[in-house]
């Protein structure tokens, strides 16, 4: 569903990614995993455009992203959670939902059933709901970042290191959403400094080195104490 | 022929033209261009502060009309007119209102540097346009204009031609010194500054006080444009002042490309040749068609004629 | 003290600070949201009265010419924005204030060609007077304070409630993440700038019986508004209200004293102050 073929990308004059190459199928939950600063969140960007991809491929559906406008992704189906969270501050929680729920040819129905089920599974962002986002802490932020990317009801959603920084019990928080969203049929790429929680999560992970991808394997033929993961994430 | 030898001769064929051409000109034509050059002094001026510092600043109608007063204080209070005189009174009331300037707006970045500087030329506006008795409000001053004296040496008269070689002169030693200034450590810092600020301070230089040199620099030069100006003229007027004209010299710095020095008195050149061509078939709204010309070429050609031409030449 | 002089004045300072702030509003709405300085914004005011003034002559409605005036620069807005603006975003903010400069002096002049240099008088909708003290103050004033005022309010509605608001204000804080949500952040700021424009035309057609309607009528306002919202804070709407209405009855007061001409340099003085002092805004509760 989602491809990268051959991408580079450049920050100025350093360049940053050196071919990576990844797939995501539909409904898969794909790891991106590597020490900092390997190009894992850049790749993101290089699908969201952030970043602009100097020469490579990235297709998803068939369709290449590259010269698209940013704002027609979400409506192609992917969502983004970008690492800094990047909530609108100050836009109260529901509004930031509202950001995405407030969609062409969403019946108020399907809205409020889409509200509820995100409420559910996060209750706190229902108590809040009237609140501000910057108030929130910084877990309860990371909550309401996922949420409003569920909003776009997308195919895939790209997650950048959803668990940093977070306490414990949020990070199982984390983990349940990313499985029931799963269970959904979204697919999910996943960047994580957390390699247990990567392979509990994911279907496939990549390990990135130096702005490329230099492993691949499926999760399960992976463990924690694996030497491939000692050879690029060991410290 | 590349590098400096390149450079020199350009600039002795370019003096040499333009001093030759009053000779051969109409009167209106060489009027034209001593206008020209004086309108590029100022225009070189802002070019410090905008293409080098990167700070667009609105407010050297201020500098200009104020060296203009300031030679006009001279040329009126002592008799008979002194030329140098009214040199020092011109550029010693630019140099102060500029320190002023500077004080203030140097603390401020962007936008606010830019809107500050538009506000000072309106406050000096407004003073000098209610306080009647001292600047002849909204009619300015008339005066005569000084002879060229050398102590000792020679007095004379200015004719046409050789006030024009005057200006000339004085653009062209002006000139030779602001580059001498941009090309020296002090001048790579203030690009430094334009590149960026953040780093240039992280290095450790003293950015607020780079920029205020910039901005007194900046406004000796615009004064001494003004200088020059009230001594071919003999008028002053609050006309000067108003911050539309320094928007226009802004013009004359886009279109002839920031940065460059040479490149704004090109775009002044420009920017007149343009008016006198459109005034020919919009009269008195040449600036439709100018101003259109301007805004395309600050989307599509923001690196002026200069820019433009090197590009074409590499 | 001239206690009926400073009554006047304190009315005549509100008046003339709403519309300001209706000016205002709008600059401060197009900054907020693109990082854009519109120095052309007073000839929007400006082409707005005399759009209200050919309207006028035409329907003999002043509430007709208040429309058609608001809408029809409202499009001009939109038009200026998506052939200059747009191919300049992201590129020096530098490049929209000289843009923009440059269509100010288009627009001044294309009035000045087409107008005219005299200037026009647009007929108040009502006359009539009430008596402040025994002076007679005229309705119409106290009418245009108050429909400026409910502009504003129907603005700040729009935003705080309503999907468009949600994404006008989500754009203004991350146009990245706006963008990322679906957003269409281009047509957003095409928006804003044309009901930033709209806004401007409105006051100008409020204030056209005030003044006469020239073509340089922008340009004095244009500094005034630039002050407003720098004092205000920049894209800070409910500041610049604020910081119109207080500036515009400092002004005001000042003008008892001296003539109008110079009152001006009042309105200068705040600006320096607060830059000095509070420079991200004189009624921004938190310097950042």
């Amino acid at each position: 569903m989602l491809t990268l073929a051959d991408v580079h990308a450049h920050y100025g004059k350093s360049h940053v990614l050196h071919g990576v190459s990844i797939d995501v199928a539909a409904g898969e939950v794909v790891g991106l995993l590597g020490r900092n600063g390997v190009g894992k969140s850049t790749t993101l960007k290089a699908i969201m455009g952030l970043v602009p991809a100097s020469s490579g491929k990235i297709l998803f559906e068939g369709r290449d992203l590259v010269d698209l406008p940013a704002h027609r992704l979400a409506r192609l189906g992917i969502a983004y959670v970008p690492e800094d969270r990047r909530i609108f501050r100050l836009l109260t929680v529901l509004e930031n939902l509202r950001t995405g729920l407030d969609r062409h040819g969403v019946t108020e129905e399907r809205r409020q059933a889409l509200l509820e089920k995100v409420y559910r599974h996060f209750p706190v962002l229902r108590e809040r709901r009237g609140q501000q986002g910057g108030t929130l802490s910084g877990g309860e932020q990371q909550m309401l970042a996922i949420a409003r990317a569920m909003m776009l009801e997308p195919k895939i959603i790209l997650l950048d290191e959803p668990t940093e920084g977070l306490m414990p019990r949020m990070v199982s928080q984390i983990r349940e959403i990313i499985q029931v969203l799963h269970a959904d049929g979204v697919a999910i790429l996943l960047v994580e400094q957390n390699v247990p929680l990567t392979l509990q999560v994911s279907n496939r992970v990549y390990i990135m080195e130096k702005g490329t991808v230099r492993h691949q394997a499926a999760a399960s033929a992976l463990r924690v104490d694996s030497a491939v993961i000692h050879q690029y994430l060991g410290v | 022929m590349t590098g400096r030898a390149g450079f020199w001769v350009s600039l002795t064929v370019a003096v040499a033209l333009l001093a030759v051409a009053p000779l051969v000109l109409p009167e209106f034509w060489r009027r034209f261009l001593t206008e020209i050059l004086i309108w590029g002094l100022l225009a070189m001026s802002s070019d410090i502060l905008i293409g080098y510092t990167g700070m667009v600043s609105f407010g050297h109608s201020a500098f200009f009309g104020i060296g203009m007063y300031g030679t006009a204080a001279a040329l009126l209070t002592v008799t008979p007119p002194n030329l140098w005189l009214g040199l020092l009174y011109g550029l010693a009331a630019a140099g102060v209102v500029a320190g002023f300037v500077a004080f203030f707006a140097t603390r401020l970045r962007d936008i606010y540097f830019s809107i500050t500087t538009l506000v000072f030329s309106q406050i000096f506006y407004v003073i000098i346009f209610t306080w009647t008795e001292v600047t002849g409000g909204e009619n300015g001053l008339t005066f005569r204009q000084p002879a060229f004296w050398i102590p000792g040496v020679v007095e004379v008269r200015f004719t046409p031609v050789t006030l024009h070689w005057f200006v000339l002169g004085v653009v062209t030693v002006s000139y030779l010194l602001l580059r001498r200034i941009t090309q020296s450590p002090f001048g790579t810092v203030l690009q430094s500054i334009r590149e960026n600020e953040p780093r240039t301070r992280a290095i450790g230089y003293a950015v607020e006080r780079y920029k205020i040199v910039a901005v007194m620099l900046s406004g000796i030069f615009a004064g001494l444009a003004g200088v020059l100006y009230a001594v071919q003229n003999k008028f002053a007027a609050p006309d000067f002042v108003f911050f539309l004209v320094s928007g226009e010299v802004v013009i004359f710095n886009v279109m002839g490309g920031m940065g460059t020095l040479v490149g704004p008195v090109a775009g002044a050149g420009f920017f007149f040749l343009l008016r006198e061509l459109f005034s020919r078939y919009f009269t008195q709204y040449y600036l439709i068609p100018v101003g259109i010309i301007f805004t395309l070429m600050v989307i599509f050609m923001p690196q002026g004629l200069l820019g433009f031409a090197r590009r074409r030449l590499h | 003290m001239p206690y009926e002089q400073i009554l006047i004045q304190t009315v005549n300072g509100l008046v003339s600070g709403m519309i300001l702030a209706l000016v205002a509003s709008g600059l401060t709405l197009i900054f907020g949201i693109m990082d854009v300085v519109n120095f052309a914004h007073g000839e929007l005011f400006m082409l707005g009265a005399y759009v209200g003034t050919t309207t006028l002559v035409a329907t003999g409605s002043f509430w007709a010419a208040l429309l058609v005036a608001s809408v029809l620069i409202g499009l001009l807005g939109a038009a200026l924005q998506i052939t200059t603006l747009r191919p300049l975003l992201g590129r020096d903010p530098l490049t929209t204030i000289l843009a923009t400069f440059g269509i100010s002096l288009v627009l001044q002049n294309y009035a000045l060609w087409q107008y005219g240099p005299v200037a026009r008088k647009i007929q108040e909708p009502f006359t009539g007077h009430f008596r402040l003290f025994h002076l007679e103050y005229p309705y119409y004033r106290i009418v245009i304070a108050l429909l400026s005022a409910a502009i504003i309010g129907a603005l700040w509605l729009f935003m705080k409630y309503g999907t468009y608001g949600i994404w006008i204000r989500a754009t203004t804080q991350d146009r990245v993440m706006a963008a990322a949500m679906g957003i269409p952040v281009p047509l957003v700021h095409t928006g804003v700038f044309a009901i930033g424009a709209a806004m401007a035309a409105a006051s100008g057609v409020l204030f056209g019986p005030l003044v006469g309607v020239n073509h340089a009528m922008g340009v004095d306002l244009i500094l005034r508004a630039f002050i407003v919202v720098v004092v205000g804070g920049m894209g800070n709407l409910g500041g610049s209200v604020l910081a119109a209405i207080f500036i515009s009855l400092a002004e005001s007061f000042a003008s008892i004293w001296v003539s109008p001409a110079q009152a001006v340099i009042v309105s200068f003085v705040v600006l320096i102050l607060t830059l000095l002092f509070r420079p991200t805004g004189l009624f921004v509760p938190t310097p950042k």
